[in-house]
Formats: structure tokens, C-alpha cells, sequence
């Protein structure tokens, strides 16, 4: 699947507003691709434009090697959808519901199998009104598997969900990978994208600003670690004084405290409180961990922030 | 047969739905009975209401006026000083006042309907008490047999209200919330044909009608001895196609509707003017001749009509020709233009 060039442009009271601006894509066969983004980056409007729900505005899309307004009947035959909040009739079993998903499609799965691929066995004849938040995200990741599709598409599937409903969730999605199905996850979840996707493209304001495989983006930020810390008591120390450090790679300052990129913490660390002693400061927090999305995100769009004030008188 | 069918599986998913709700059900069935049920009381035949007559205290007249009037098992007759008469006409506790003298005072509100009735009935009494003689003789036949009372005339308008009400809301309403849910969008993205859908929706309703002729009809004859005198096909056939009209209305409504607040507003506006002039409750004949040609035009008017034609006077199908052709353009104008305005995505 590939798409370039995207662009939609939405018709708002004041002017318009573009939810997608110029976003490339290539998808391979049998990766789980992630799209990541803040809310209202233009990952739902992209979604819907790959699964043919919405016509683009102008750009190509190319789903399976067809395309949407000539091969519609073949491509929805082939692509399963999870939708964000879509309410599955509650007077309905989720057997039931998967009989009448399957219904649709020429060939699929047995609806009894898809639900116990994503653990509802025990709730195959409970009304859908009844099943927990999770248990009705489950639901909808099996209405889009039962049609056996070649691509399926999630868009942010463990939104709202509780902590262990997400972990039950991404157990269903990494097994889904592992069968070698074509998967597209949009999360604004960083831990999400890291665990379960073979390449993230991270979207902001409707373009693409960053691509490739979790450990590609991390090693961007050229150290892969993070020490964080704060001071009590109101103490400082420069930052420039922080980036001459050994091993630091970079500086931030954030509301809670300042955060050190480094190469190695076993040479940064002891540097930092070497000064801290020297001085007689007192450390309020002190963190060491290894550097994920998050920090490649915040990196990211710091830069591209940081950029928009010097631009602007 | 495919083990999987689509159309199927859709059918059976909203007869399913349907059943698993007990409200709808009970607004489906039941409140229509209880309406029947109520107004078939209160409107069961029974002699002619009682007048209610206050005589004016004035003089020493009164009590030999109210004494000629008592006469009659009809009149129920008070006396009282003007004042509380007045107020009594007012209040609607009498319907006439009679003030006795030389010449006998009627006080009565000319646009009550038993004010007028009144008048002439305790006129009809004073006259013949002073010795009037009725120059013609009368005699008076009365009518009770089945098929002309009231309970009668209503059973068909309650079934063609039924037939528009849950035609409206079970297509209408049920689509409205399925978009509101993304439940619409989450089907367009499956290899669903949209016809099957639509088909499903008409299909439930189709299926519906069967048990609400059966409790109404079956609850006329069993309470009200009502009598279908045309074939039970014929009445089958207009219901369906009063079902397939309003399930085409309740579609045209909810094409375009985004939240259930505007598809509830749009269909009490569509049905509102039915519930006025489509002879649900009353003669759809008694509206004044400029409104004819609109209360006729109304698809419900006209499947009231055929059904009482068919009910109470035993009329065929064919001699109802141009009523079903009334219905029939109602419900394929508003599936064509619902089919061209439908939205299926939010």
C-alpha cells in the first residue's frame, strides 16, 4: 500500500483547515506499520482515505496494488476495518455480531475461531450491551479479521482502555503479526507503537516528520539514554554548562526538571554529581532510563517549535 | 444456500434487536391496544347523555317549569338564582338555562354543540307540556348492529396509525442511531451491498405488521365484537403496503439526519399533519371542502379509507384502485429521493 502526496483540505466556518498536508506512505507486505501522532496530527482522516471511506482531497492511493473508486467491491473484500468508537448494537452476542460481519464477506473465518483468536470465548453469547470496555475493542478487531483480509486497518484500537485491557489487547495484535498479516496501527500512544509495530511514521499537522523502524527513530536522537533530574530549593546549573559534559548529547529543560540525551550514564552520571556535590545542591529527582518514542517525539516537535518562534517577529 | 447470508443475517439481526427490547415492543403492541382498549370504553354505546338544565329562580314560575321538565327521564334539572346559573352555563356544569316568565328565556352558548341540542330538546318539552300537538307522526328506529358504532370506525384508524407510527421510527429511528453509533460507516467499510440494508430494514418492518394486525383486530373482535367483513388477504396486502409507504418515509426522514433529536423532530412534523386529517380518531370528511383536496392527498387518509372500505364494508381491493395508487407513489417518491439523498458516512 502507498500513498503520496496526500492532501485533504476541510471546509471550516473560518477558512479552511488542512487535516492532511502532503503525507507520503509505503507500506510492505507483512509489516505492522504504526502511524503516530498527537490527537489531531490527521491520523483518522488519513485512515479513513486509505480505507476508502473519504476521498482525498488531491494525491494517489494505491491499496493491494487497486484503487478506491475502480476496484471498491475487490478492495472491501480484501481490507478489514477497526474503526475508533464504533458502537456494535448492544442487543446483539458477539456471535451473533461476528455471524452477521461474516455474512458479508464471499470467504473468512469461521466466526467461532476469530473469537477465541482474540480471547472472547467465554463471552461468545453475552450481549455485546454487557462486555467491558476492552472485551467490545476485541469485539471490533474481530469483525475486521473475520473477512480473513489481507490488510487490516486499526485505528487506535486501546484509546480509553484500561492498563490490562491494553496489554490484553496488544497480546492479540503481536499474534496477528506474527501470522504475518499486513497490519496499519494508529496510536498516540508511544509505548503502543514501540512494542507492537515494525516501522512508525510519526505525523504532525498532517505530514509526515519522521520514519523507520522504533530502534532507527530512538537512535536518532544519537545517545540512547535519558537522565532526568530536578534540583530543590530553587538550584541551578547552566545548561551549557550540562552540554559540556562527557557522554551528554543534549539538553532540555521541561516543567518538571532538566533531561540529559547521553551515550553512556556511567561516565555522564558521575559528572553531574560531581557538580551537584561541588556546589551543594540538593537533587529533588533523579531518573535514569532508556530513550523511547516519547523523547523522539518531543525532540521532534521541540525542534519544529523552537523553529516557528525564531520565524516569527 | 449459502451458510453465511447476508441479507439474511441482517433480517434476522433486527428481529432480534426488536425483540430484545421491551420498550418497543410495548409501544409496538401494546400502547395502541390500551388506546383501543380506552377509547372503545369511553365512547361505547350507551343511551343518549342526560341534559342538564338549571331553571332561573325568578318569581315563584321556576318550580312549575322545572316540575313540566322532570317529566322526561332526560333532563336532569337544578334550580338556582341568575348569578349561579351563570356561572354554572360557564362552566360547562349545565348546558342551557332556562328563564321562566311570559316569555321563556333560553341562555345558552350558540357553539356548544349540546347548548344547541339542548335548547331544542327542553323547547320540544315546554311546547308539548303547554299542549303543542305534533301534526306528523314519528317513529324512531335505532341503529346498534356491528360495523356502524364507533369502536368500529376507530379500529381501522388505529391500525393505519400504527402501521405509519412504527413504519417511521422502526426504519427512521433505528437508522438515525445506527449512524450516530458509526455502526452505518463501520457496514459501508464491509463488502455489505447497501441494498441488502435497506432491504433488511423494509423486510423487519414487513414482519412486524403481522403480530400488530393480529392484537388489534384480535382485540377489536374479542372485546368490541368487531367484524371484519372484506378477505383478511386484502387487509394484509393494504397493511404491507402502508408498511412499505411509511418505511419509505421513515428512510426519506433519516437520510440525511445526524442526531436522533432531528430525525425525532422531522418525524412528528411529517406525521403531525396525519394525526390531524388523516381520519384517524374522527372523519377525515368533516374538514371544510378547501382542505379536501390536501387531507386527500395524505398517504394515511387514504390507507384509512381502504381499510375501513375493506374492514367494515366488505370492499375489495380492486374497487380501492386509486387509493393503493395514492399509497404507492407516496412510498416510491420517498424511497427514491431517500436512495439519492442517503448519507452513509458521518
Amino acid at each position: 500500500m502507498r500513498c503520496r502526496d496526500l492532501h485533504k483540505r476541510y471546509r471550516t466556518r473560518n477558512g479552511s483547515v488542512d487535516a492532511v498536508n502532503g503525507l507520503d506512505l509505503e507500506i510492505r507486505p507483512g509489516e505492522c506499520f504504526g502511524l503516530l501522532g498527537p490527537n489531531g496530527a490527521g491520523k483518522t482522516t488519513t485512515f479513513e482515505i486509505l480505507e476508502g471511506l473519504l476521498e482525498a482531497s488531491s494525491g494517489d492511493v494505491e491499496v493491494l496494488g487497486m484503487r478506491w473508486g475502480q476496484h471498491d467491491g475487490e478492495l472491501r473484500q480484501r481490507i478489514g476495518i477497526s474503526l475508533q468508537e464504533t458502537l456494535f448494537p448492544e442487543k446483539l452476542t458477539v456471535y451473533e455480531t461476528l455471524v452477521l460481519f461474516r455474512s458479508f464477506y464471499r470467504s473468512g473465518h469461521d466466526p467461532e475461531e476469530v473469537i477465541q483468536e482474540v480471547a472472547l470465548t467465554e463471552k461468545a453469547r453475552s450481549w455485546v450491551g454487557k462486555l467491558s470496555g476492552g472485551q467490545k475493542q476485541r469485539l471490533a478487531v474481530a469483525c475486521a479479521l473475520v473477512g480473513n483480509p489481507d490488510l487490516l486497518f486499526l485505528d487506535e484500537p486501546t484509546t480509553g482502555l484500561d492498563p490490562q485491557s491494553r496489554r490484553q489487547l496488544w497480546d492479540t495484535i503481536r499474534r496477528l503479526g506474527e501470522q504475518g498479516r499486513t497490519t496499519l496501527l494508529s496510536t498516540h500512544y508511544m509505548d503502543e507503537a514501540e512494542r507492537l509495530c515494525n516501522r512508525v511514521a510519526v505525523v504532525d499537522y498532517g505530514k509526515v516528520i519522521a520514519l523507520g523502524s522504533p530502534a532507527e527513530l530512538v537512535a536518532t536522537l544519537g545517545g540512547e539514554h535519558v537522565i532526568e533530574f530536578a534540583l530543590a530549593n530553587g538550584g541551578v546549573i547552566a545548561e551549557d554548562e550540562l552540554a559540556g559534559l562527557p557522554a551528554v548529547l543534549g539538553v532540555r529543560k521541561e516543567a518538571s526538571g532538566l533531561m540529559l540525551t547521553v551515550t553512556e550514564p556511567h561516565i555522564a552520571l558521575p559528572a553531574l554529581l560531581e557538580i551537584v556535590r561541588r556546589r551543594n545542591l540538593d537533587l529533588s529527582r533523579l531518573t535514569t532510563r532508556h530513550v523511547s518514542l516519547e523523547d523522539v517525539f518531543v525532540h521532534l516537535t521541540g525542534r519544529r517549535l523552537r523553529d516557528e518562534e525564531v520565524s516569527s517577529p | 444456500m449459502r451458510k453465511y447470508h447476508p441479507l439474511r443475517e441482517l433480517l434476522l439481526s433486527r428481529l432480534r434487536e426488536f425483540l430484545r427490547e421491551p420498550e418497543t415492543v410495548f409501544w409496538a403492541y401494546g400502547f395502541p391496544l390500551l388506546l383501543a382498549l380506552g377509547l372503545g370504553i369511553a365512547f361505547r354505546n350507551q343511551a343518549a347523555d342526560k341534559v342538564y338544565v338549571d331553571v332561573q329562580q325568578d318569581g315563584g314560575a321556576a318550580p312549575a317549569v322545572a316540575e313540566r321538565l322532570r317529566r322526561s327521564a332526560d333532563f336532569v334539572v337544578a334550580i338556582h338564582a341568575a348569578e349561579e346559573c351563570r356561572n354554572r352555563l360557564r362552566l360547562g356544569k349545565s348546558s342551557i338555562v332556562v328563564i321562566p316568565g311570559e316569555t321563556v328565556g333560553y341562555l345558552f352558548d350558540p357553539t356548544r354543540a349540546e347548548s344547541v341540542m339542548a335548547r331544542q330538546r327542553v323547547d320540544d318539552a315546554l311546547q308539548r307540556a303547554a299542549g303543542r300537538r305534533d301534526p306528523v307522526a314519528t317513529r324512531e328506529d335505532h341503529l346498534t348492529e356491528p360495523g356502524s358504532r364507533y369502536i368500529d370506525f376507530l379500529v381501522p384508524g388505529l391500525l393505519g396509525m400504527n402501521l405509519l407510527g412504527s413504519g417511521m421510527w422502526g426504519v427512521g429511528y433505528v437508522i438515525v442511531d445506527m449512524r450516530v453509533r458509526k455502526l452505518l460507516k463501520r457496514f459501508v467499510a464491509t463488502p455489505m451491498k447497501r441494498a441488502d440494508f435497506l432491504w433488511s430494514m423494509v423486510g423487519a418492518r414487513l414482519v412486524f405488521i403481522l403480530p400488530e394486525l393480529v392484537v388489534l383486530l384480535g382485540a377489536g373482535w374479542l372485546f368490541f365484537g368487531i367484524i371484519v367483513k372484506g378477505s383478511v388477504f386484502s387487509i394484509l396486502v393494504l397493511a404491507l403496503l402502508g408498511a412499505v409507504t411509511f418505511s419509505g418515509l421513515g428512510l426519506l426522514v433519516a437520510s440525511r439526519a445526524q442526531r436522533l433529536e432531528t430525525v425525532s423532530g422531522l418525524m412528528n412534523l411529517v406525521q403531525l399533519p396525519m394525526w390531524l386529517f388523516s381520519g384517524i380518531f374522527f372523519s377525515a370528511e368533516r374538514f371544510p371542502a378547501v382542505l379536501q383536496p390536501m387531507v386527500q392527498s395524505l398517504p394515511l387518509t387514504q390507507l384509512n379509507n381502504a381499510l375501513r372500505a375493506v374492514i367494515l364494508e366488505g370492499a375489495t381491493l380492486g374497487s380501492q384502485g386509486w387509493r393503493l395508487a395514492v399509497l404507492a407513489a407516496w412510498g416510491g417518491i420517498s424511497f427514491l429521493c431517500a436512495l439519492r439523498w442517503f448519507r452513509w458516512n458521518s
